[in-house]
């Protein structure tokens, strides 16, 4: 009885946390975005009104209208999400060669090689990004070296441009995709590798056909570490990115601090939670699918 | 090296670090043959198992298979096929693409894949499962996967990691026959590793006995059982009695060996000088026990039964000499009457023939 009671409240303390954190501001956001803006405090009309002898509801879905018919959300959408595949797929490919090398590493090697991945973390992360600035900028490090060793004759435009985001993101990210891609590597059989040599794959034949198919999971974990936040991300392209192009997260900002709509600023982060949610949804098919399979 | 012979072992070796896992063993192994290495955890068998694949290099020492030295060649170039003792099947890939991958890289054609894989699949009765996953399969059936696998490309030598050893005893002995019977049917040459001493007897036309790698003794089963050539080898191989002693004085028409307080007579064929050291094994299927009230004359030793252990076709009893040496006798029941079985703590007499004793002098 007493057991059972405990076992009640380990499982009611994260549904508490669930309600009292997620749900319950999704709901005030959702509620926000179907408002409408109002110069008071809070900026944005109450819900439900009294309005000639009757409750009236003061909600509509104006705010998603406007934003789908300004093209401005859409770019700032599309070029959000266009920059995260990108750095995403950048973080798949300088990733998952280290985290294989790791994985493949004497073991006593290992947790130290995994301590040098997450080293960064110990400083902070805007402290990180503006190294970056001084990194990039034209009387910068790299246009220095550049510069010095005669590869150009004058600096390169590297901040403030996608590329200089693309490093921010790629940079600040990396251990969200190797973390996960080791801990499936470090996992794997190593005699499936001799079996598929017996049978006389090749090193690459290994690779494609054994390697890379049972670390499936690994893989969508680790983009969708990097890929969803990456979406949403305010900090990196405010201080490395074009100025003539905005992320949506900086859009968010924007409309929020700005511009004090919050009922369009509850809107824009709607919307970015469903598009983020839908390759959510994904993944947790495809493990589903694998733990059928018992992978 | 003549055409019969499949394999070559030509003084090969193997350390690691500190250890000799593998020490100077030769050994060939004839087309068709299935060649057991027997020997306990840690004798170096599955090391040489992993060089005849190519995972280990050896450290001195040649491997021939067909003639051809293997020194340079990787595993995926090998005309040799393991089936390990895991199995290691490819969780992600259904039964089907398990056996066809091992074709694929062979760049066989689709169709050609096709029938071959379905043939093998015959071979090993899982027509019906080639669209399950391994997870999918019971024990017995993920073993015939892997051993299809194995055998799908027509290996020259299939090399076999205790390939009964995951599995529940009524299917091993049943799965022992029909690895046998398919061997035959293909007539690949097998090359199995085992600790378990019956399944090499079972399986096995010749079996090499390892013990800390080196080969101890080559023969076939009937050889290494009836005439082990050291006490290791008897030791191991089935129970055995051993007296300890030395040659004594020449008695009348053969040598006496004198163990403690016994004088045993030795087989005739047997000539050493006296005081020569010596041990003898002697099976315990090979003594025949009686009553002591059903033999009159002074024949045989005479001793008591300590314990008899029933295991239904036959029992095993403890005997105690009178000297004190304890002796193991098996019995096969072949009556059904319990009072015509010698019971404990009965007297007995056991006698054998000379011929039966085991003469060793290592």
């Amino acid at each position: 009885m007493g057991r059972s009671r405990i076992s009640r409240w380990t499982v009611a303390i994260p549904l508490i946390w669930l309600l009292l954190f997620l749900a319950a501001p999704f709901v005030m956001v959702f509620l926000i975005s179907l408002s409408e803006v109002r110069l008071a405090m809070p900026p944005y009309a109450p819900f439900i009104e009294w309005v000639a002898d009757s409750w009236r509801w003061n909600l509509d879905a104006d705010n998603y209208l406007f934003i789908w018919q300004d093209g401005l959300y859409f770019e700032a959408f599309s070029y959000s999400l266009k920059v995260a595949a990108i750095a995403t797929l950048c973080c798949l490919l300088v990733g998952y060669p280290m985290a294989y090398a790791i994985a493949q590493a004497p073991e006593r090697w290992r947790s130290w090689l995994l301590l040098a991945i997450i080293l960064p973390f110990w400083t902070s992360f805007l402290l990180r990004v503006y190294a970056w600035i001084g990194l990039l900028k034209t009387d910068g490090l790299i246009n220095q070296a550049l510069l010095a060793l005669g590869v150009i004759t004058s600096p390169l435009q590297l901040l403030y441009t996608d590329f200089a985001v693309l490093i921010g993101i790629v940079y600040s990210y990396l251990p969200f995709m190797i973390l996960p891609l080791y801990a499936n590597l470090e996992r794997h059989d190593r005699l499936l590798l001799e079996a598929a040599a017996d049978l006389g794959a090749s090193t690459w034949t290994r690779f494609w056909r054994i390697t890379l198919p049972l670390s499936r999971p690994g893989v969508v974990a680790g983009c969708l570490l990097v890929f969803i936040p990456a979406a949403g991300e305010f900090v990196i392209p405010s201080l490395l990115g074009r100025s003539d192009q905005l992320m949506i997260g900086r859009v968010l900002a924007d409309e929020f601090f700005a511009n004090r709509d919050w009922p369009v600023a509850g809107a824009v982060a709607m919307i970015l939670l469903i598009v983020l949610l839908l390759p959510m949804v994904g993944f947790q098919k495809s493990i589903q699918r694998q733990s059928e399979d018992g992978v | 090296m003549s055409l019969s012979e499949c394999v070559k072992i030509e003084s090969l070796s193997k350390h690691f670090a500190e250890t000799v896992a593998v020490s100077d063993v030769s050994l060939s192994v004839g087309r068709g043959e299935i060649f057991c290495l027997l020997g306990g955890s840690g004798c170096g068998k599955t090391t040489l198992l992993r060089m005849l694949a190519g995972f280990e290099r050896p450290t001195a020492g040649r491997i021939l298979i067909d003639g051809m030295d293997m020194a340079d060649v990787p595993p995926n170039r090998r005309p040799v096929n393991l089936m390990f003792q895991s199995y290691a099947l490819f969780p992600h890939m259904s039964v089907f693409q398990n056996v066809a991958f091992g074709l694929e890289q062979e760049r066989v054609s689709r169709t050609e894949i096709d029938r071959r894989v379905r043939e093998m699949l015959d071979a090993v009765k899982l027509e019906g499962l080639a669209g399950r996953k391994p997870q999918q399969l019971s024990g017995g059936q993920r073993q015939r996967v892997a051993l299809a696998r194995a055998l799908v490309k027509r290996p020259k030598l299939l090399l076999l990691d205790e390939p009964l050893g995951a599995l529940d005893k009524k299917l091993r002995e049943h799965t022992q026959f029909e690895l046998v019977a398919l061997q035959r049917q293909l007539g690949i040459t097998f090359v199995v590793v085992t600790h378990d001493q019956q399944e090499a007897m079972s399986l096995a036309t010749r079996i090499g006995v390892m013990n800390q790698g080196r080969i101890v003794q080559v023969g076939t089963p009937d050889e290494i059982y009836e005439s082990p050539a050291t006490r290791f080898v008897a030791d191991f191989i089935g129970s055995v009695n051993i007296f300890e002693g030395h040659i004594g004085n020449s008695g009348e028409g053969g040598l006496i060996a004198h163990c403690g307080a016994l004088q045993i007579p030795l087989p005739s064929r047997v000539a050493m000088p006296d005081g020569t050291r010596l041990a003898l094994a002697l099976r315990p299927e090979k003594i025949r026990l009686q009553r002591q009230s059903d033999t009159g004359a002074q024949v045989g030793q005479r001793g008591t039964v300590e314990e008899v252990g029933y295991l239904g076709e036959s029992s095993h009893y403890r005997v105690r000499l009178d000297d004190g040496t304890p002796l193991r006798v098996d019995v096969v029941n072949h009556r059904r009457d319990a009072s015509q079985r010698i019971q404990r703590a009965e007297r007995v007499t056991l006698t054998w023939s000379a011929d039966d004793l085991i003469v060793l002098t290592d």
